[in-house]
């Protein structure tokens, strides 16, 4: 292990120094996708659906796309922002003239994609808590959710940032990975009145499902013994996804 | 202290597939030196500097900085020394001294310290008439300067500069060679690569001149413009066809005669004799020729037959 918490918070503050600067325009695009879903579908297709799985349509929507706001968050900062600080600014050049390792750069980057995985989560829940959608106490538990649905998605970007050779292949990961996620994983529609029994299995492989079915539990406020397995795939996941990221880091920053 | 070793590789070997970018060299830079890595684009000056500070394993061979192997505690090392790379890392939408304020935090550095060492360094590199400007906005030779100061920041026993004045303007260059002197001054260690032989010989104690990966001979300047040439350099542009009847035969101690194409360049204890006699065999042809010291570039093509500048 050649984790250092200081030096990896030393790369965290970098990207927040940065950030401080540029939220304004940072935050828009990504803020308003999931608002506009919300409006538009919630409000708009939601006036020809009476109910949705016992709720009103946009009350079923809502902590879907709070665990969607805090992909968005986690995921832009994992692809175009590493792979431009990765290649371009060459930042991790810098770092690693000083005592910072990979190990740290890596942990400092992941906190940092959970930092705006929860500042993009927490501004949605902010916006629903407006229009009286945030059941209290119990929807609070998504700020505990925030975090690893953002560490998650992180972890998942983040291998593939460090194993791409161009800035083009994001456009597949968008494309051919993150919106099927969002259209996909019972954001929209509940899947299992929808799949048959085998596709329900395949579809438990869909990763945004399981911050999704935990964020619908907190909402509802009723843990059933399912949250543990959402909770030990989210976990399980990204853990195994970081070790194999530890090891593409040291390659990719050092040779 | 002042034999103190403060890099010490033996005979380290670096492979990128199938090319072999540093081949079998060892080093030793004592204490106190400002040491010169002088070749050409590609000799594995870069190579050589990654491996010191332990950014590039070496395929073979080890090197230990400040007496501690760098592949055991890269970190330890690298708290006590200091890096400018071949290309400016900066954050380009943050002025110099948030630059240096991030940079510190890499080195852990707190308040009040932090606040300190920016100020200091603002000072020391001349930085202050910007202070507050976004980096963008500056000269590449501000820039340069930023960049040595963010490498200085933890106050380095040891200082690595990658071509640091590559591309500066002249006076840019003159100001930053009397901050390395100033840095020798107070006992820090410097180790810089240049492909410049006046860098390496107005600056360097000591410089090892390197070529294919392989370090080819290692001195102070003058002892090996001793070794190899002479103190003096006569210049002259002549045919091969001619050039036995010009010099062929001449009663006169030459230590060493190249060409480079139309150039010939005769190197020798005092020049003022083969100038009368090459006049003298000219026949009132006044020949345009340059007398001239030796310089480590001449060390470099005599050695290797190839110029520094143009390299490859
Ligand atoms: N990461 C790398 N992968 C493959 N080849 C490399 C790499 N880094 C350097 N080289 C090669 O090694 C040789 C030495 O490069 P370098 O150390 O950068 O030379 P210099 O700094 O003296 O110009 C060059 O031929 C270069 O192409
Ligand atoms: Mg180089």
């Amino acid at each position: 292990m050649s984790l250092s918490i200081p030096h990896a918070l030393a790369v965290w503050r970098r990207n927040a120094s940065m950030y401080r600067r540029t939220w304004k325009w940072n935050i828009l695009p990504n803020f308003f996708e999931p608002v506009f879903y919300l409006f538009s579908l919630g409000i708009g297709v939601g006036a020809y659906i009476s109910e949705m799985s016992g709720a009103s349509y946009i009350a079923f929507l809502a902590p879907a796309l709070v665990c969607v706001a805090a992909m968005n968050g986690a995921s832009f900062e994992v692809t175009y922002n590493i792979f431009v600080r990765l290649t371009f600014e060459k930042a991790y050049d810098a770092m690693l003239t000083t005592p910072i390792e990979p190990d740290d750069v890596l942990a400092g980057e992941i906190l940092w994609a959970v930092t705006r995985a929860c500042i993009y989560g927490g501004c949605f829940y902010a916006v629903l808590a407006v229009f009286g959608l945030t059941p209290l106490p119990s929807s609070l538990l998504v700020f505990l959710l925030m975090p690893l649905a953002g560490l998650l998605f992180a972890a998942i970007g983040i291998v593939f940032s460090l194993r791409i050779p161009n800035i083009e292949l994001f456009s597949f990961y968008y494309t051919l990975f993150l919106t099927p996620l969002f259209l996909f994983s019972d954001v929209f529609f509940p899947l299992k009145e929808r799949l048959s029994e085998p596709w329900l299995w395949v579809a438990e492989a869909l990763p945004l499902l399981h911050p999704v079915r935990l964020a619908r539990a907190a909402f509802r406020g009723d843990l059933s013994p399912i949250v543990l397995w959402d909770l030990g795939y989210v976990l399980g996941l990204s853990l195994l996804l970081l070790a194999w990221a530890r090891r593409a880091a040291r390659q990719r920053l050092m040779n | 202290m002042t034999s103190e070793i403060i890099v010490e590789a033996a005979a380290v070997s670096k492979r990128f597939g199938t090319r072999l970018a540093v081949d079998h060299l060892s080093l030793e830079i004592p204490a106190g030196v400002c040491f010169g890595l002088l070749g050409p684009n590609g000799a594995g000056k870069t190579t050589t500097l990654r491996m010191i500070y332990g950014v590039t394993r070496p395929s073979s061979g080890t090197i230990r900085v400040f007496g501690i192997d760098i592949a055991r505690d890269p970190r330890a090392v690298r708290s006590r020394l200091g890096v400018t790379l071949q290309q400016n890392v900066l954050i380009e939408a943050l002025s110099p001294e948030e630059n240096l304020r991030v940079f510190g935090r890499y080195h852990l550095l707190r308040e009040p310290e932090l606040s300190r060492r920016v100020n200091q360094l603002l000072d020391f590199l001349e930085l202050r008439s910007h202070e507050r400007l976004p980096v963008r906005q500056l000269s590449g030779g501000f820039q340069r300067r930023l960049a040595i100061a963010l490498s200085l920041m933890n106050q380095p026993e040891l200082l690595i500069l990658d071509e640091p004045t590559t591309g500066l303007d002249p006076a840019v260059r003159l100001a930053l060679w009397s901050r390395v002197r100033d840095l020798t001054a107070t006992g820090t260690t410097v180790l810089l690569t240049t492909h410049y032989m006046d860098e390496a010989q107005r600056l360097c104690d000591r410089v090892a001149i390197i070529s294919g990966g392989k370090v080819i001979d290692e001195g102070a300047p003058a002892a090996l413009i001793a070794t190899h040439l002479a103190p003096e350099t006569v210049e002259l542009d002549c045919t091969p066809e001619e050039e036995p009847i010009l010099l062929g035969g001449l009663a006169l101690p030459l230590r060493r005669r190249l060409r480079v194409g139309r150039r010939v360049m005769i190197y020798l204890q005092d020049a003022s004799s083969l100038v009368e006699q090459i006049r003298h065999r000219d026949q009132g042809d006044r020949r345009e020729m340059v007398i001239r010291p030796a310089n480590l570039e001449d060390v470099f093509l005599a050695l290797t037959g190839t110029s520094l500048e143009g390299g490859q």
